[in-house]
């Protein structure tokens, strides 16, 4: 039995946590959160320099060649950072469409460039509100030209192309489903920032008048391959969480440690203690669970769909309830602009929506489940 | 990463499936596998008669306490090697249930402070299963508060040195069928309450000691109260020191601790093939998304636990201390299992009323898991002790302020004097 990181993948992992705190401090997501700049770019060349945005990426293209267990500890310590660069979209999503669907000419123009930090790349579906399914997919792809919009694209502002869910055969099913690469550069492509509940992290809406797009896979499969690339990037995006989770399981632990009242530090009341302790219950099920999606991603297992999901819905809930109750834990003080915990409580709201809604994970995490059962 | 054993642990495996394969009583499979929630029902046999034969043919062969000193009735195995051979041994290995408690807490507590001899003499047949221990610990009036139990040990009046005992002790499992126990007192009332225990071991057979059995909330008796009455101790049964006994006790609760791989049910499976049989008026309940959701909660609670054992036996196979998050099992497990029961229970509606297997569904599962369920969150530690547990140990925050921990013992306000 060897169900635990290697000590080289844990040491990377901890080269990862010196750079972080020594780059990105909170001070730097709030200086991303407060301003109009939509990224920390200095981060991000620092980033690419250590070559933490090509981990998976394989050597030919400029990549370091290593696995998905290595990609997972460093995904780990920039979910606990809340690192304000756009790694999610290009390293889970971008560059995991064009390895599981690229052509040869498709990964030679862009992994490169997304291993040295170049160009950033991000993915986009979402046009209504809603979970996003083969129906409500409705921008139009026709001869090589998208017409339509999507809402709610992470990176969307800055990303220098974003790979594209449309339709390309009328109607609702998803074998209507093809992907595109489409370069944002282009006159045809309109960006527009949004406002949204962690501006850390930057959306914006595309609206596509007929823009150029050249197919990314199989006509048709677009569907399919989505449900893949999600699952994989379900499992990273859990070790973001899982990083998040912690950290702000420490900060209440911390401030409770220091905070006096009535007499004595408020974590040696049970009503603090419990609450504390079933934040950590929550965090420990969801190391254990995302440990689970390492293994499935780093061997291709066939349990990946079940794996990425279970990953993925006790990570969601691990930092969503690891950071609402570090708020709780500083009382009055965790609600003001000042202290970081709303940093925490703002983004495990963002990657609790970013890959699809929890109800969604859900579901398909027993449907998955009911499938094994049955074979 | 991998679950693969390494090349040692996998000869060892082979080794130990084959001896199972060869011994086990194969006759008992079916009922073993079908038996839950305290009850081992074997059709036409003894359980306790069936335990202990396994038990001897085991010890014999040197498949007893494993981990054990060969010298006492064991093998010198290593930690992953005792966990290798309790999954092979399932599910022969509830046949083990009632050796439990003598050979996971007493024994280790034996082994740490009796004398040479005492060892060779108790050890062994503990290990074989011959003679069945239990522990002597909770009081009616010292649960979670372990430490303010009032079981009294005084010097014999006539100086020959031994300690005579008076007093209660409560939810004591199996001593109706036990021949050993050890037994926490209180030795001096007079200082804090830590400070005055001390423990022995001694015969269940002592005259004055007299076993009731608790019929418990789910008519089930699996727990008795047990009273002394000038129960007679030579003082070379004595475990530690006088006014040790917080001590020694610690070391047997560590070994309660310590013991890992078997992982608790939470019941899962058994509610999700549920849902994929029952009808609701859309179908089947396993594809409402509300239902859906729910399972969703469970699954992860349940595969979460049974990674985080995986992650425990990798440090094992290293030969490393588990790390504290095995501390969680009970916790997570415990109130699941009763939520799961109450759910299920849901979802039968009406039905769910009726408790006889021979007609409710799932054979009355979980009608059964309902009305035992409570006890899980309270026995081995309520789940609010469990939680300080990991917030003072795993989190490094303060202990409670204990208004009692520099009185007197006799000077501490209780129920009973106010």
């Amino acid at each position: 039995m060897n169900f635990e990181f290697s000590d080289e993948q844990k040491q990377m992992g901890a080269e990862a946590r010196r750079f972080l705190a020594a780059k990105c401090p909170t001070t730097a997501v709030r200086a991303v959160l407060e301003s109009d700049q939509p990224y920390d770019q200095a981060l991000w060349a620092g980033l690419a320099e250590m070559g933490f945005l090509g981990v998976v990426i394989p050597e030919e293209y400029g990549g370091l060649g290593l696995g998905y267990l290595e990609l997972c500890v460093i995904a780990e310590e920039m979910g606990r950072a809340l690192a304000p660069v756009p790694f999610s979209s290009s390293v889970f999503l971008a560059t995991e469409f064009l390895l599981a669907a690229g052509s040869d000419a498709q990964k030679a123009a862009w992994l490169p460039k997304l291993a040295a930090g170049d160009a950033i790349g991000t993915f986009a579906h979402a046009e209504r509100a809603g979970a996003v399914t083969p129906r409500t997919i409705q921008l139009v792809a026709a001869e090589g030209r998208l017409t339509g919009a999507k809402t709610a694209v992470p990176d969307g502002e800055i990303a220098d192309f974003a790979i594209v869910a449309a339709r390309s055969a009328p109607g609702s099913d998803s074998r209507g489903i093809s992907l595109y690469l489409v370069e944002l550069t282009q006159s045809a492509v309109t960006r527009t920032t949004l406002q949204t509940i962690d501006p850390s992290r930057g959306h914006a809406r595309l609206d596509f008048a007929g823009a150029q797009a050249e197919l990314l896979g199989a006509a048709g499969e677009g569907w399919s391959i989505l449900e893949q690339v999600f699952d994989r990037a379900a499992i990273l995006t859990a070790f973001e969480q899982i990083g998040g989770a912690d950290r702000a399981l420490e900060m209440g632990r911390d401030y409770a440690l220091e905070r006096m009242a009535f007499g004595r530090p408020i974590g040696s009341f049970q009503a603090i203690k419990h609450m504390l302790a079933d934040m950590y219950v929550s965090a420990t099920l969801a190391r254990s669970n995302g440990y689970y999606g390492a293994w499935a991603l780093s061997t291709g297992a066939a349990e990946l769909p079940e794996a990425a999901a279970t990953a993925r819905v006790s990570a969601t809930q691990a930092f969503q309830h690891c950071a609402k109750n570090n708020i709780q834990v500083h009382g009055g003080m965790g609600f003001t602009w000042a202290f970081d915990c709303h940093l925490f409580y703002r983004r495990s709201n963002l990657l609790a929506l970013n890959l699809g809604s929890q109800s969604t994970w859900e579901d398909k995490l027993i449907a998955r489940l009911r499938a094994r059962n049955a074979a | 990463m991998n679950f693969d054993d390494t090349p040692a642990e996998a000869t060892f495996r082979a080794e130990v499936r084959a001896w199972i394969d060869a011994n086990a009583p194969k006759e008992l499979k079916a009922d073993l596998e079908s038996s839950g929630f305290g009850n081992m029902e074997l059709k036409g046999v003894d359980p306790m008669a069936a335990a202990k034969a396994w038990q001897k043919k085991k010890a014999e062969a040197g498949w007893a306490c494993l981990h054990w000193p060969k010298e006492y009735g064991g093998r010198g195995a290593t930690p992953i090697e005792r966990v290798i051979w309790g999954q092979e041994e399932a599910p022969y290995g509830a046949l083990g249930g009632i050796f439990i408690i003598g050979q996971g807490m007493c024994g280790p507590t034996v082994m740490a402070f009796a004398s040479e001899e005492q060892k060779r003499r108790y050890l062994p047949p503990l290990a074989a299963g011959e003679e069945v221990w239990c522990q002597l610990f909770s009081e009616p009036a010292g649960g979670s508060d372990l430490a303010g139990l009032r079981t009294r040990a005084e010097p014999a009046k006539d100086g020959s040195g031994d300690w005579i005992i008076n007093g209660q002790k409560i939810w004591t499992s199996g001593a109706h069928y036990s021949d050993m126990a050890i037994l926490i007192t209180r030795t001096d009332p007079t200082v804090p309450k830590h400070k005055g225990l001390t423990m022995f071991f001694l015969s269940m057979k002592t005259p004055g000691i007299e076993i009731r059995p608790i019929k418990q909330a789910n008519g089930q008796s699996g727990f008795n109260e047990v009273y002394f009455t000038d129960v007679r101790i030579p003082d070379a049964q004595r475990l530690g020191a006088v006014g040790d006994g917080w001590k020694v006790s610690l070391t047997t609760l560590m070994n309660e601790r310590l013991s890992i791989g078997s992982g608790m049910s939470s019941g899962f499976p058994e509610l999700f093939e549920l849902c994929c049989r029952i009808e609701t008026e859309n179908g089947l309940a396993v594809d409402d998304p509300a239902v859906r959701s729910k399972l969703a909660n469970w699954a992860v609670k349940t595969t979460g636990l049974k990674y985080t054992g995986f992650r425990a036996l990798s440090a094992l196979s290293r030969g490393e201390t588990p790390g504290p998050e095995n501390s969680i099992g009970k916790l997570v497990a415990g109130p699941a299992m009763q939520e799961i029961a109450m759910f299920a229970e849901d979802l039968q509606a009406q039905a769910g009323i009726i408790s006889d297997p021979a007609i409710a569904a799932a054979n009355g599962r979980f009608q059964a898991m309902l009305l035992r369920s409570p006890a899980t969150r309270v026995e081995g530690g309520t789940d609010e002790i469990l939680r300080n547990i990991i917030a003072e140990r795993v989190l490094g925050l303060p202990g409670d302020i204990r208004v009692d921990k520099d009185v007197p013992f006799n000077q501490i306000p209780t129920s009973g004097r106010g």
